[in-house]
């Protein structure tokens, strides 16, 4: 199985809820299967990443990082320093070395 | 997907989605548009004159953090000829301000501006620690903003400011609304929308990003690499206002306009003379000499229930008789210093006092 490296990174106070740590490397499948089905057939995208990091690196309280299937309103996504809005968002398709940046705009004035 | 081209320059590669106008633009016209913009509201509101002394008041929370950036940039790009402060309060509360005060510190290096830092513990002697362990985690925010606002205006005296900016940002200004709207709060209503507050003799109190999205604040703080700190307060905020939060952020993430249309809003709701009837007069404080609208201001009310052990005496009108009915103040009752305005404010409250007497 073909597999891909990343680059994470959270900030804005999301970092808490991932061992208080900021910047994390990952490894992850390249394909994967798409709904219903069990052949990774589908180039791996952020949806899919969001999931893997709830249920891989973060700790606690799920619920501040994603939300219907996405990141919870008021977390900012980029990546590799591109506002994730211009990409795609939840589709754009990871390639190896890609860094994503996750903040969080709801703590702290 | 191919690159974009930034929406302004036409030239460099986009990397941000304007949420206000959909627009994708590049870095460069990002930092521009975004200073323009705070430049635009400060210049239409005529916010300030050459000379002004001025005090941010920096938490070192993001917001703050990028208004003390931007407000150095733009005085020295427009000659506003301001003279700029740094002012922080110390709540005491451990692991949380304590942390954030170093931010500010740090802060202060980055852009040789003088910091004043002022804690409830001098001026009130109590800590919000101190507080949280009297009255426990239920009206613990409602000390906090009172003491608070007082000691930025104490804080502003202290460094002879004429005017405190206020890292408020439009999303916070849209929860407000939302927030007023929600509790009934007409009178509030009106006033937290307006980009500068002013009483006849107070310091003034503006937020020049008014306009300015709490993305837009993010963005810039991170392309920009400021030094900024965000942990949630240990006594967790009101939970009433986080519902409002989420509220509006939800209904951003389906139409971003979302928020500068409840601001106009806001802004647009007419207060009828009935309720302005109502809005008390102001008085100045008779203990502390602060502005207040009874005869005791909120905050020589809060910390006298604390002093005689009853906290809640601010906050419900039956506890405010159960103090009254165990008999007068102490004579050894701790008070707060009195207050003084600033020398130049001073003088104007005085010509006011003459040409209406
Ligand atoms: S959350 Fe409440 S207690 Fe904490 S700093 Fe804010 S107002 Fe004060
Ligand atoms: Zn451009
Ligand atoms: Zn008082």
């Amino acid at each position: 199985m073909s597999t891909i490296s990343l680059k994470i990174e959270f900030g804005g106070g999301l970092e808490l809820l991932f061992s208080n740590q900021r910047s994390h490397r990952i490894t992850i499948p390249a394909n994967v299967p798409p709904e219903g089905s069990d052949v990774p057939s589908k180039p791996v995208d952020i949806t899919y990443l969001l999931f893997w990091l709830r249920d891989n690196l973060l700790k606690e309280r799920a619920e501040l990082f994603v939300e219907n299937g996405t990141v919870r309103p008021g977390v900012l996504v980029l990546v590799n320093d591109t506002d994730w809005e211009l990409e795609g968002e939840g589709e754009y398709q990871l390639k190896d070395g890609d860094e994503i940046v996750f903040i969080s705009t709801l703590h702290g004035g | 997907m191919p690159p974009r081209t930034c929406a302004l320059c036409n030239d460099a590669r986009a990397i941000l989605k304007r949420p206000k106008t959909g627009q994708q633009i590049c870095k460069e016209c990002f930092f521009y548009v975004f200073e323009t913009e705070v430049h635009n509201t400060i210049t239409e509101a005529r916010l300030f004159k050459p000379g002004d002394r001025v005090a941010i008041g920096a938490s070192g929370g993001k917001d703050s953090t990028v208004l003390a950036h931007v407000m150095k940039t733009l005085n020295e790009r427009y000659k506003y000829g301001l003279e700029l402060f740094l002012l922080s309060i110390d709540e005491g509360i451990t692991g949380y301000r304590d942390d954030s005060l170093e931010t500010v510190k740090r802060n202060q290096q980055q852009y040789d501006m003088p910091l004043k830092i002022l804690s409830y513990d001098e001026l009130y002697g109590w800590t919000m620690d101190a507080i949280v362990a009297q009255i426990g985690k239920k009206n613990n925010c409602t000390f906090c903003g009172v003491f608070r606002r007082q000691a930025l205006d104490r804080g502003a005296a202290i460094l002879n400011v004429d005017h405190i900016v206020t890292g408020h940002n439009a999303d916070d200004i849209a929860e407000t609304v939302l927030m007023n709207i929600m509790r009934g709060d007409i009178a509030r209503l009106g006033r937290c929308t307006s980009i500068c507050t002013q009483g006849e003799d107070t310091i003034k109190r503006s937020k020049p990003f008014k306009y300015a999205y709490e993305k837009e604040i993010v963005m810039y703080a991170y392309f920009k690499k400021l030094d900024y700190f965000s942990t949630e307060c240990i006594y967790s905020p009101d939970a009433y206002r986080g519902h409002a939060r989420a509220f509006l952020k939800d209904l951003e993430a389906a139409r971003p306009s979302a928020i500068i249309d409840i601001i106009h809003s806001g802004e647009a709701f007419e207060i009828n003379d009935d309720v302005k009837a109502t809005q008390k007069l102001q008085q100045t404080c008779r203990r502390c000499g602060y502005m207040s609208s009874n005869e005791l201001c909120k905050a020589c009310t809060l910390l006298e229930g604390l002093e005689r052990g009853m906290p809640t005496a601010a906050v419900t009108d039956r506890a405010r008789r159960k103090l009254d009915a165990d008999g007068p103040v102490p004579e050894n009752l701790r008070t707060i210093p009195l207050f003084q305005l600033p020398s130049n404010l001073r003088q104007n409250a005085a010509t006011a006092v003459e040409a209406t007497s």
